[in-house]
């Protein structure tokens, strides 16, 4: 058995699975929390694999690259892959008591393990036009499960997400498509040998522009974020921190994997633009979460500036600004994911999500205020948790390759992120309660099944922090394949295994 | 290896974190059996005093985050050593004193946590030898400040204030993260005691001096330094214990703990004696003459505190082995004396519910041993013999009257800040305990032991300090400056000095100390007059900064994120018709265009113009419904053109997707509102040629990439092997369900999600009017 394949194998056989029990909801309930533990089990095992060194690579159906489809799973995508299981084991356990019965009536955890399918086989597959494919599974799975339950909101939401994510695919395939007249082929280890001999180095660069806009909108991006906001709010929050943990994350793979494997013919250029989008990315971003009172929509504009973050290591391009990337990509998704899920559990304790409607949290609720402290300082990049060693590593690689505007920028930013978190700790936690607050509800939020995943998902971060070396170590290993083209062609081109 | 240093960090960690669970259990003795920590290891500490004096460095390392830079490497010297001591002694003192001060207060527990948590924090600071573990530990003791100003978090004043102490100190702390790092990278180190000894490598580079900038702004203003000072003030929100813990004794001094540990490196250069001279000099006269007219006495402690600081940040800047060694006794005389007088505030506020100082008197009688502390501390204050303070002003005249060639600035500056304090040490060290009782909002009593002891303890300290100076305050001097000049240094302290310049200082600056104490009503008076002025203080411009930044982030955000699609259908398309026309533009291909169009077939024309119309169509109608189902006749048409090429599979492909997508969008659809026309004609103009941007972008794409060879690569293959290998004819066929089979599963999935999201929207939304959602999920 190709362990390559297990991490899609999975999600598709419990789609299958979870349709099957479509009308028994509790047995779909527990076919997530093993559907979600095979998968992390899975990507633990590939990771252990992959660490030593080795580019694990499968062909599909047996025909031989670059003609068939190939699997690829290097360093940086085993790492993606774990952190993909672990989000999906923490939010099926909040699941179980964030998602109610009439959602898991009508299909929520096949579309939960069809998001996970799309998400694992755009972190696998060696082949770019595959990777379109996956985008899709994504896309189809992610718009349904932010529309249903069919509330307005819902739907308005929705459609702003999948009109705007719909012309990132129109993009893509038009750019994939000209990629192929140009190269001649879509495996993206043939393709990272033969767009150095293309003749026309301007318009691969160009054809990587439209890659940079397609993907660039997946991950929300400055200019291209707007359907973040218009939609992150809507669904339940368990999706929402699905999303948040995957999605943009999966456009920011896409970033790092084109731009260190494709597209490396102009990088002054290419990854210059990069820098400049990733540092008003953060801005844009920090600053649309500064305006917001409503916890989501302040929490969805932070994941827009924490992917500048991840861009910023990209552009900068250099082993050390990867690695970066790579260690704050674990890092955000865990911060956040744990935001969102607090905030899931502040919203049933107090009956808003509404900054200006809910207050006196700390001085009755003090284990809440822990559960959210430590995630907000941590997205603060407050040491010791780990979004403070995530900063340090990029301004360490910003100031080594004499980028000092963007590490400037990066740092102002976190100021405003911690700005902006105390927003929400001085309303919901320091301040009285309003007097036109809604009644609290204490029974509703302690429930074992919704603590228990936003603790874990803080003490990650605690965690990173304190084994900041051996983690950084993995992403630098990551980041040191990334920076070495060369051996992932070696490794899908070299022939059958 | 040195196991006490990281064992006491971690011990009050620890019991930070069951100090909730301590004061549950034992209500009223908490305070004192917690303070046996910090007091155990004060005596620990102490105990290896002779050790340092003699040179010895305590040190301890543990990995942590090597590839980083951090390491949790500690070491202790003399200056260390001295701080260390202030911490956990003070400490002590203020866990005893807190436990009594918000005896019955809910959130006591907390207090306690916030406090040790603080405690270990700065323990960390000044034990650090590697600087990002210093500043690990720096951040914390912010983030313990912010918990502690906020203390009374239900008051809209504490609030603010907590926030203005956090984002000023944070943001020094972030230019100071960058210099460090900066200071690491020139010298290959992190660890400070390596870097203090390459002070010629790091100046020669052109780096040296941003870093220089960089951690001086995060020294500033976590000392509290003008323009930064503001911040001080308005931490006195805080309970008073933590003003005196904090806001005086401890941590408003770690920026003048980074600067004496890192004077080694920058104190040889010019910028380093201007700009830190000059910011401590500000500082002094800035904080001295904002103490006129304040009189809550927590405020006027506050000015005088900031004062302080700018004299020691300017005796540190100055440099010379007289100055450090002023620095540094002047540095152990405030601690204890500005401690003890916060603590003596805290016990009035308690005692008669108020803290203003005109208010205030004669409560000797009620309060006796409070007045005692009062008096020996104020004594200090003001640099009376016999205290302590008397020596340090000395030793701070001597060092400005040879500070050539400035030293008539110094000295006239110092001379008019010292005299203020004399002012203020009399205001709130006498003022409040003679003359007649004053009306009090409460009958003052005597303040418990608890209250009292803490602050004569300090007191007597300073007394006693000032009459044995060779055996209590010379052996702490000593160590600290040693450790600061890197040299060994021989400290001598006494009392008398001689009739001497500056005992001639000492004397005027007392007399016009005490006719500004005389006068100080008219004073104050003149000075509510002029408060109109502190609208062009930083103070106001934090706030008028913060509000605009509120603003400005609202407006962009409200520009942006404005709601309508429409703005970021066009937001995207332009960005992609900019990048992808700048990339092009960057190269020196020029434009060959395809120009040989070959035989055009009726059918292809037909079906051209019929797409073509259909999406003209769509930009004219109003209904979403008519809109789906044009969109519908594009999708149709374009699978039409893969029928006309020989692919009828991808043909019913398209068809069933067309149709799936189709019903999904009139589901989603079926909901929203009708469309409106808001667009003005010149708005639809600009939308028009948007939109024909960025179709001329894909269409010269496409003819650009046309006019190129074909590139046989890898469909050359397919048509070889479809058959041979892969028993099929039809070669589309093959790559969709074998070749490329993958793809296919893939876009199977899509059309079964599509699937399950039709009948889910169906179902939920249509099918029953009365959605039943558990009202936990729907806002």
């Amino acid at each position: 058995m190709q362990t390559v394949l297990l991490p899609l194998l999975i999600p598709l056989v419990f789609i299958v699975l979870t349709l099957f029990a479509w009308n028994a909801p509790r047995l779909q309930r527990m076919l997530s929390l093993f559907g979600s533990s095979a998968l992390l089990l899975a990507a633990l095992s590939l990771l252990a694999q992959v660490q030593t060194g080795e580019i694990a690579v499968t062909q599909i159906g047996n025909w031989p690259a670059p003609y068939g489809i190939t699997l690829v799973a290097d360093l940086f995508s085993a790492i993606m892959l774990t952190i993909t299981g672990v989000v999906a084991v923490l939010v099926a356990i909040y699941s179980l008591e964030g998602i109610d019965e009439n959602r898991v009536a009508h299909g929520f955890y096949p579309l939960f393990f069809a998001l996970l399918m799309g998400v694992c086989g755009a972190f696998l597959t060696g082949d770019i036009f595959n990777l379109y494919v996956w985008f899709e599974v994504m896309l189809m799975a992610s718009f349904v499960l932010m529309a249903l339950g069919g509330e307005r909101a819902q739907l308005e939401g929705a459609i702003k997400y999948v009109i705007l994510n719909l012309t990132s695919s129109a993009l893509f395939l038009s750019a994939t498509g000209i990629l192929y007249s140009v190269a001649g082929t879509l495996n993206m280890a043939d393709l990272s040998i033969r767009l150095p001999e293309v003749n026309s180095p301007g318009l691969v660069t160009t054809i990587a522009m439209l890659y940079l806009v397609a993907f660039g909108i997946k991950a929300a991006i400055f200019p291209l974020f707007f359907w973040l906001p218009a939609s992150y709010h809507t669904p339940p929050v368990a999706v929402t921190a699905l999303f948040s943990g995957l999605l943009t994350k999966v456009g920011v793979y896409s970033l790092v994997r084109v731009f260190t494997l494709l597209f490396l013919t102009d990088v002054a250029f290419t990854h210059t633009v990069l820098l400049v989008l990733g540092g008003f990315t953060m801005v844009v971003g920090v600053l649309g979460a500064a305006a917001q009172y409503d916890m989501r929509r302040l929490l969805s504009f932070h994941i827009v500036s924490q992917i500048g973050y991840l861009l910023m290591g990209l552009g900068l391009y250099s082993r050390a600004g990867l690695a970066s990337t790579i260690f704050f990509m674990a890092h955000v998704i865990a911060a956040k994911a744990a935001l969102f899920l607090v905030a899931g559990i502040i919203r049933r304790v107090s009956g808003s999500f509404d900054l200006r409607r809910v207050g006196g949290l700390y001085r009755d609720q003090p284990w809440l205020a822990i559960l959210f402290l430590i995630p907000a300082l941590s997205l603060a990049g407050l040491p010791p948790l780990s979004g403070f060693f995530g900063k340090l590593a990029l301004v360490r690689a910003g100031l080594a390759q004499g980028q000092y505007a963007i590490v400037a920028v990066s740092l102002a930013v976190s100021l405003l992120t911690l700005f902006s978190m105390t927003k929400i700790w001085m309303e919901a936690f320091w301040k009285p309660i309003p007097e036109k607050a809604p009644s609290q509800n204490r029974e509703a939020g302690y429930k074992f099944s919704l603590v228990f995943p936003a603790l874990a998902m803080g003490l990650i971060s605690v965690v990173l922090g304190v084994l900041a070396q051996p983690v950084y170590g993995l992403a630098d290993q990551a980041a040191g394949v990334l920076m070495q083209p060369a051996l992932y062609a070696a490794a899908v081109l070299g022939g059958l295994r | 290896m040195d196991i006490v240093l990281p064992t006491a960090i971690l011990l009050l960690l620890i019991l930070s974190g069951f100090a909730p669970f301590i004061q549950q259990a034992q209500p009223h003795r908490a305070g004192l059996l917690m303070a046996v920590l910090p007091a155990g290891l004060f005596l620990t500490l102490l105990g290896r005093l002779s050790a340092v004096l003699a040179g010895q460095v305590f040190t301890y390392q543990l990995a942590w985050a090597e590839a980083l830079g951090v390491r949790f490497s500690l070491y202790l010297d003399g200056l260390g050593l001295l701080f260390s001591l202030l911490i956990l002694g003070i400490g002590a003192l203020v866990l005893i004193y807190g436990g009594s001060y918000l005896h019955g207060h809910h959130q006591l527990g907390r207090f306690y946590a916030f406090i040790l948590l603080f405690m270990a924090a700065m323990l960390g600071v000044v034990v650090s030898n590697n600087a990002l573990t210093l500043f690990v530990f720096w951040e914390l003791t912010s983030i313990s400040s912010f918990l502690l100003i906020g203390f009374d978090h239900e008051k809209e004043g504490s609030r603010f204030a907590a926030l203005q102490a956090l984002l000023v100190t944070g943001g020094g702390g972030l230019a100071m993260l960058a210099g460090l790092v900066l200071l690491g990278q020139i010298g290959g180190t992190y660890e400070i005691s390596q870097l203090n000894q390459m002070a010629d490598i790091l100046r020669a580079s052109p780096l040296f001096l941003p870093a220089f900038l960089l951690i001086l702004a995060g020294a500033l203003t976590k000392s509290a330094q003008y323009p930064f000072h503001f911040w001080l003030p308005g931490a006195m929100a805080a309970p008073t214990p933590v003003s005196a813990y904090l806001h005086s004794a401890t941590m408003v001094k770690a920026g003048v703990y980074l600067l004496a540990r890192l004077s080694p490196i920058f104190s040889a250069t010019p910028e380093w004696q201007t700009l830190v001279t000059g910011f401590g000099l500000a500082t002094f006269l800035a904080g001295a003459l904002l103490a006129i007219g304040q009189v809550d006495l927590k405020k006027l402690l506050a000015y005088t505190t900031v004062a302080s600081l700018g004299t020691m940040v300017m005796l540190l800047g100055w440099g010379s082995d007289l100055a450090i060694k002023a620095a540094m006794l002047y540095l152990f005389s405030h601690a204890l004396y500005k401690g003890a007088l916060f603590l003596v505030a805290g016990a009035v506020d308690h005692e008669t519910g108020t803290r203003d100082v005109s208010k205030l008197s004669g409560l000797r009688r009620a309060m006796p041993r409070t007045a005692l502390a009062a008096g020996l501390a104020a004594l200090s204050m003001a640099g009376l013999p016999p205290a302590l303070g008397f020596i340090a002003k000395e030793v701070m005249y001597e060092t400005t009257l040879a500070a050539q060639p400035v030293s008539g600035w110094l000295t006239a500056g110092a001379l008019i800040g010292n005299a203020l304090l004399v002012a203020v040490s009399g205001l709130v060290g006498l003022k409040p305990f003679f003359g007649a009782a004053g009306q009090t909002p409460r009958h003052p009593h005597p303040a418990p032991l608890s209250l009292d002891l803490p602050p004569l303890l300090l007191a007597g300290l300073g007394l006693l300090g000032g009459l044995l100076p060779m055996t209590l305050a010379a052996p702490l001097v000593q160590a600290s400056a040693q450790a600061v000049l890197i040299q060994p240094l021989k400290v001598k302290l006494a009392l008398w000095h001689g009739l001497n310049p500056m005992l001639a200082l000492s004397t005027l600056t007392l007399a016009l100390g005490i006719g500004l104490y005389v006068g100080w009503q008219p004073v104050w008076g003149f000075t509510a007059r002029l408060r109109w002025l502190g609208r062009f203080g930083p103070a106001h411009a934090y706030q008028v900064g913060l509000e605009n930044l509120r603003r400005f982030a609202a407006w962009l955000t409200y520009r942006l994120q404005n709601g309508y699609l429409r703005f970021y259908l066009m937001t995207i398309i332009l960005t992609t018709v900019a990048l992808a026309g700048l990339a092009y533009l960057r190269s020196t291909n020029g434009l060959i265009l395809r120009n040989d169009w070959g035989a055009i077939n009726f059918y292809e024309v037909v079906l051209g113009v019929l797409i073509i119309l259909a999406a003209l169509t769509i930009t004219r109608t109003r209904s979403r419904l008519a809109t789906i189902a044009i969109m519908g006749i594009v999708g149709y048409g374009l699978a039409l053109i893969y029928l006309l090429y020989g692919a009828p599979d991808l043909a019913m492909i398209q068809f069933a997707i067309e149709t799936l997508t189709v019903i999904l969008f009139v589901l989603v659809v079926y909901r929203l509102p009708k469309f409106t026309r808001l667009t003005s004609p010149p708005a639809r103009l600009a939308d028009f040629l948007v939109a024909m941007t960025g179709g001329l972008l894909m269409t010269l794409l496409t003819l650009i990439v046309t006019a190129r060879p074909v590139v046989p690569h890898i469909s050359e293959y397919f048509l070889q092997n479809a058959l041979p290998l892969a028993n099929g004819r039809n070669v589309v066929n093959v790559i969709l369900v074998d070749f490329r089979g993958f793809d296919t599963l893939g876009e199977i999935t899509v059309l079964a999600l599509a699937g399950i999201g039709v009948y889910a929207l169906i179902r939920l939304t249509i099918g029953r009017r009365q959605v039943i959602i558990p009202p936990a999920e729907e806002e």
